[in-house]
């Protein structure tokens, strides 16, 4: 399915968000992550299940002021 | 100074970003003796730059105040709170809603709107504000305990474009931590924010722009720390003509 990742299509074979992350690279990253633009905590990223056209922000930390 | 109840020794809370490398960056977070400092959260790129920068953070020691730069609306605001909140472990959030993308002035309708509703789920909130009194007012309501009133426009370096507005604040919330957030631009300016009894300054750019990071670090956290002294001490009345410091009784007559 394709989903919309930081901005950028990504086709992905993972049905939920914690096996997508680990399918895109993340899974030893310190991410967070909104789907739609709702935050979702770690702890249920095994529980949300993605959809065609979903679209997720993986954030990390950055500079800033 | 107590923040939410914690103690922090500093009264200079510094920005991680814009400096020319990563070195000079924990040079001068260390220069400054700074014990809080100011992260963002951005889209990770493929190379994990975020996680290593993370891992950089870490190390300096200092306590992790996230911002919620460039969100201009209350959900952008809150959402990247709640993500700041689990990302960096902490109920502090550093609540920025931008009105303008040009000036950065706060919209302080959708930052009073933000204040409440992660008030209300735990998070300690230090606003972005302007130094406008009922807007503080409405803020302390909302939950915050804490409050950032601008000294000019983000970035620019102006120094304090209304002391006396800054003035009216330490008034107004005589038991208040007070934090000058944004337009620092030299020592003498964050001296100034500290002789007018501000609690402390939060300044970024002044510092990673300077030639030499670290000693602007230094120079600001001195200046912090004389503008400071300069308060607590009680400074003189301001006169308007001239009062002779040496005494006139006892002179010669010399005609």
């Amino acid at each position: 399915m394709k989903i919309i990742v930081n901005a950028k299509p990504h086709e992905i074979s993972a049905s939920d968000l914690q096996s997508a992350l680990r399918e895109l690279g993340f899974a030893g990253s310190s991410v967070a992550t909104a789907l739609n633009g709702t935050f979702v905590a770690r702890g249920q990223r095994a529980e949300v299940q993605l959809a065609e056209g979903d679209q997720l922000e993986v954030l990390a930390p950055m500079q800033g002021g | 100074m107590q923040l939410y109840g914690t103690e922090i020794t500093s009264r200079l809370l510094l920005g991680t970003a814009q400096y020319p490398s990563p070195a000079v960056l924990t040079e001068a977070v260390k220069a400054s003796g700074t014990e809080i400092i100011t992260v963002s959260l951005r889209r990770e790129t493929a190379d994990g730059s975020g996680t290593a920068f993370w891992q950089d953070l870490q190390k300096t020691g200092c306590r992790i105040l996230p911002n919620t730069a460039g969100c201009h609306s209350v959900q952008e605001a809150v959402t990247t709170a709640r993500m700041a909140r689990e990302l960096f472990d902490t109920p502090w959030i550093k609540l920025e809603v931008i009105g303008h993308s040009d000036t950065l002035q706060p919209d302080v309708f959708g930052l009073v709107e933000a204040a409440r509703m992660l008030s209300s789920e735990g998070f300690q909130v230090f606003p972005y504000t302007t130094d406008d009194l009922v807007v503080g007012e409405k803020l302390l309501e909302a939950g915050c305990e804490v409050l950032m009133p601008w000294g000019a426009p983000i970035g620019s370096g102006q120094g304090l474009r209304n002391p006396d507005a800054l003035r009216a604040m330490r008034a107004h919330f005589p038991d208040v931590p007070l934090v000058v957030d944004a337009g620092i631009g030299r020592p003498s300016d964050a001296a100034q924010a500290m002789e007018l009894g501000m609690d402390a300054v939060l300044l970024n750019t002044a510092v990673a722009k300077a030639g030499d990071p670290a000693g602007m670090a230094r120079a600001m956290a001195l200046a912090v720390e004389a503008g400071r002294a300069g308060f607590t001490a009680d400074p003189m009345e301001r006169r308007d003509m001239a009062v002779p410091s040496t005494p006139v009784l006892g002179m010669a007559e010399f005609a």
